[in-house]
């Protein structure tokens, strides 16, 4: 049995980060934007890294909600995002993307900058993102410590809020936003923004012990720079969430043009992440 | 109770909306800010530099010619075009610049729309030698190529940023990106009164010295507080420096000019309080220009320094509270008041400034209607200089640059 065993503070994704961890693995959350190549393009996609080529793929589903001004993000997502935006995604189809990784038996979360959510309405985002089958929010940019109505609405309907802890936090605002999520907490292992980076980073193991001595009874997720199996694995020694972005986007190399193709790719990374963390902890 | 409270509001507005990365170093700026505001050495260091560096103090000007076109109103003018640089912003990249050398750190990185703050910080930072970066819109690159030009001869890297609307509001993200990179190091030095907290009350400390001067000016050499203030409104800088000390005066009414760009109704503007709606935006809670979705808005506005689809979180809550208010000027009266003020009182200020000369004179005019017996006096804040837009009036009044008559030719 891992660790993590209170339902309060698990909800339903560190629910399902402790029966992965039960299993002898971290949980693999795989990250996509909505909209890209095109909406109907990204919910195959979020099928397919499900799905990997062997029925083996990511745990959760992190659906990321292009947004105009996006600055925790790298310019592969950026990229992405505004591609996606060009083409007319809207805030809504989220939930179609949540939908079509709930088909296929995994976990959907959305990823979100915060007045999306505050433009559709706080109390009806959290509503309709329960409705349509998604477990909770990660939200880059919402202070923990400054967002009552969230509380109320995350609370009203049942979703897990997970916020950022970064190598920067003192060991009492660590301490404060474990306090304030539900289900997990993610952890930037870097200071930077999203990207594929060659190496992984000699903060990551830090924050997270950081982050296991200020909570213990919250699952910790590391995000930012993890690109292929290798690192998976060695992320996944210490984290009990491995969170992939960049790498899963980069492999929809010709914009739509080739599905068939870049979803073959897509499939295999997503089989050598799996594997990944499959091995971490053997 | 004075505003913002301890995490940034004034009033709904205001606040932290950043990535958990850079909350570590708005806490030390907070600090460092405090410690060094209630240090008299800082304030005898900035004093200083502002006396023989910047030029301050700024004069009053009675703008007497301009006056006959602004109904039974007098104007008067507060001289920030006469700063180093040409700009109120000197003010605050002066203080910032100082408290980035207070808290160890080598290097500033700011954004800048028309140029005007990257001028000035790059200024600052080859006077205190910091190191240097500017992001700027890759289109306001296109557009004020001068200013870039003015930077790089200052020593500081110009960074032109090709992503989204490649105005403004995308260089403050690139400028967001850098920094949570490099906070080791680097001093984020923004030029308004936006962004997450400390900074719309920190630029505010340092730029309240606009109204600190203008209210004792009045009294002195004036005999009374002005009836109105008037400033332009982007992210809102100017206007909230000019507007502060006059918030306690019940009797002075404070007027800011957004700009209306072809007109709100053409949906081509960046009258952000005026048409916008309350919503999160680069760090805080305020108005801003966005579709039904919280998508921002691009913003257009002949004036490359009021093209900001937010405003600061401080204006809102001046609206809100009904102490300040917030009108759009057209490009159109802008540039009439440009033209009219470059002629009648030989200024020529920045387009920005032109657009509070433009609300100024409307605001002379509409109280001569309502009230033939009253004689205000409309204090406008004058926030830059024009030369930077010699190029936009030669496109806008149409001329070409050649002179009117050609003499001593050969037959």
């Amino acid at each position: 049995m891992s660790q993590f065993t209170d339902p309060k503070r698990l909800g339903k994704s560190g629910a399902i980060v402790a029966r992965c961890l039960d299993e002898g693995r971290p949980a693999l959350v795989a990250y996509f934007p909505v909209g890209y190549p095109s909406v109907d393009d990204s919910l195959e996609v979020v099928k397919a890294v499900v799905e990997g080529s062997q029925g083996r793929g990511a745990d959760i589903v992190e659906i990321g909600i292009p947004y105009s001004d996006p600055l925790m993000d790298g310019l592969v997502i950026q990229h992405a995002t505004t591609r996606a935006r060009e083409r007319g995604v809207r805030v809504s189809d989220a939930f179609r993307a949540v939908e079509a990784v709930a088909s296929k038996g995994a976990t959907p979360m959305v990823m979100t900058y915060w007045n999306l959510v505050e433009a559709y309405g706080v109390d009806a985002f959290a509503r309709d993102l329960s409705a349509a089958g998604g477990a909770g929010i990660i939200t880059p940019d919402l202070p923990p410590d400054d967002c009552p109505e969230w509380f109320e609405a995350s609370d009203a309907h049942d979703v897990d809020r997970v916020f950022l802890i970064a190598p920067s936090s003192t060991d009492e605002r660590i301490r404060m936003t474990m306090e304030s999520c539900r289900g997990w907490v993610y952890a930037s292992s870097v200071m930077g923004v999203t990207g594929v980076r060659d190496k992984t980073s000699d903060a990551a193991p830090v924050i997270v012990e950081r982050a296991r001595a200020a909570d213990p009874t919250l699952p910790v997720g590391i995000g930012l720079g993890v690109s292929n199996g290798e690192q998976a694995a060695e992320i996944g020694s210490f984290a009990d969430l491995v969170i992939v972005g960049s790498a899963l986007v980069k492999t929809m190399g010709s914009d739509g043009r080739d599905m068939a193709g870049d979803l073959v790719k897509l499939r295999e990374l997503s089989d050598d992440l799996a594997a990944g963390v499959e091995r971490a902890r053997r | 109770m004075s505003l913002p409270d301890s995490r940034g509001h004034f009033g709904r507005y205001g606040g932290r909306f950043v990535p958990e990365a850079l909350q570590a170093a708005l806490n030390e700026l907070i600090a460092a800010f405090d410690d060094a505001w209630a240090d008299p050495q800082f304030h005898a260091d900035l004093a200083k530099l502002q006396r023989d560096y910047a030029g301050r103090p700024t004069p009053i000007t009675v703008a007497e010619s301009l006056s006959q076109h602004a109904g039974n109103a007098r104007i008067l003018l507060k001289r920030e075009d006469l700063n180093h640089t040409g700009a109120h912003k000197v003010n605050n990249v002066l203080g910032q610049a100082l408290l980035t050398k207070r808290m160890g750190k080598t290097r500033v990185i700011a954004e800048t729309g028309a140029g005007q703050h990257g001028v000035a910080t790059a200024t600052a930072a080859a006077l205190l030698g910091l190191e240097c970066r500017v992001y700027m819109g890759e289109l306001d690159t296109q557009r004020q190529s001068v200013n870039v030009a003015r930077m790089q001869l200052l020593g500081a890297e110009v960074y032109a940023v090709a992503a989204g609307s490649r105005t403004l509001k995308d260089a403050m993200n690139e400028a967001m990106r850098d920094w949570v990179t490099t906070v080791d190091n680097t001093h984020y030095l923004i030029g308004t009164v936006g962004g997450p907290h400390p900074f719309p009350y920190l630029v505010r400390e340092l730029q309240r010295v606009i109204s600190v001067e203008a209210r004792q000016q009045m009294l002195d050499d004036h005999g009374a507080l002005p009836d109105y203030v008037a400033a332009c409104v982007g992210g809102g800088s100017n206007a909230i420096g000019m507007f502060y000390e006059f918030i306690g005066d019940e009797g002075v009414g404070l007027y800011g000019f957004e700009a209306g760009g072809d007109g709100i109704e053409s949906g081509r503007h960046a009258a952000t309080i005026n048409a916008g709606t309350p919503g999160v935006l680069h760090g805080a809670r305020t108005y801003l220009l966005q579709d039904e979705d919280g998508q921002t808005i691009e913003s257009h506005s002949i004036s490359a320094g009021l093209d900001y689809p937010g405003v600061g979180p401080e204006h809102a809550h001046l609206a809100d509270s009904g102490r300040a208010v917030y009108e759009p000027v057209s490009d159109d009266e802008a540039m009439a008041a440009f033209k009219l003020l470059t002629q009648t009182e030989g200024i020529i200020p920045a387009i920005e400034s032109a657009h509070a000369v433009a609300g100024a004179l409307r605001l002379g005019r509409r109280i001569a209607e309502e009230d033939p017996q009253a004689t205000p006096s409309i204090l406008v804040c004058l926030s830059g200089r024009g030369d930077k837009d010699v190029d936009t009036a030669f496109s806008y009044f149409g001329l070409a640059g050649e002179p009117d008559v050609t003499v001593g030719a050969f037959e």
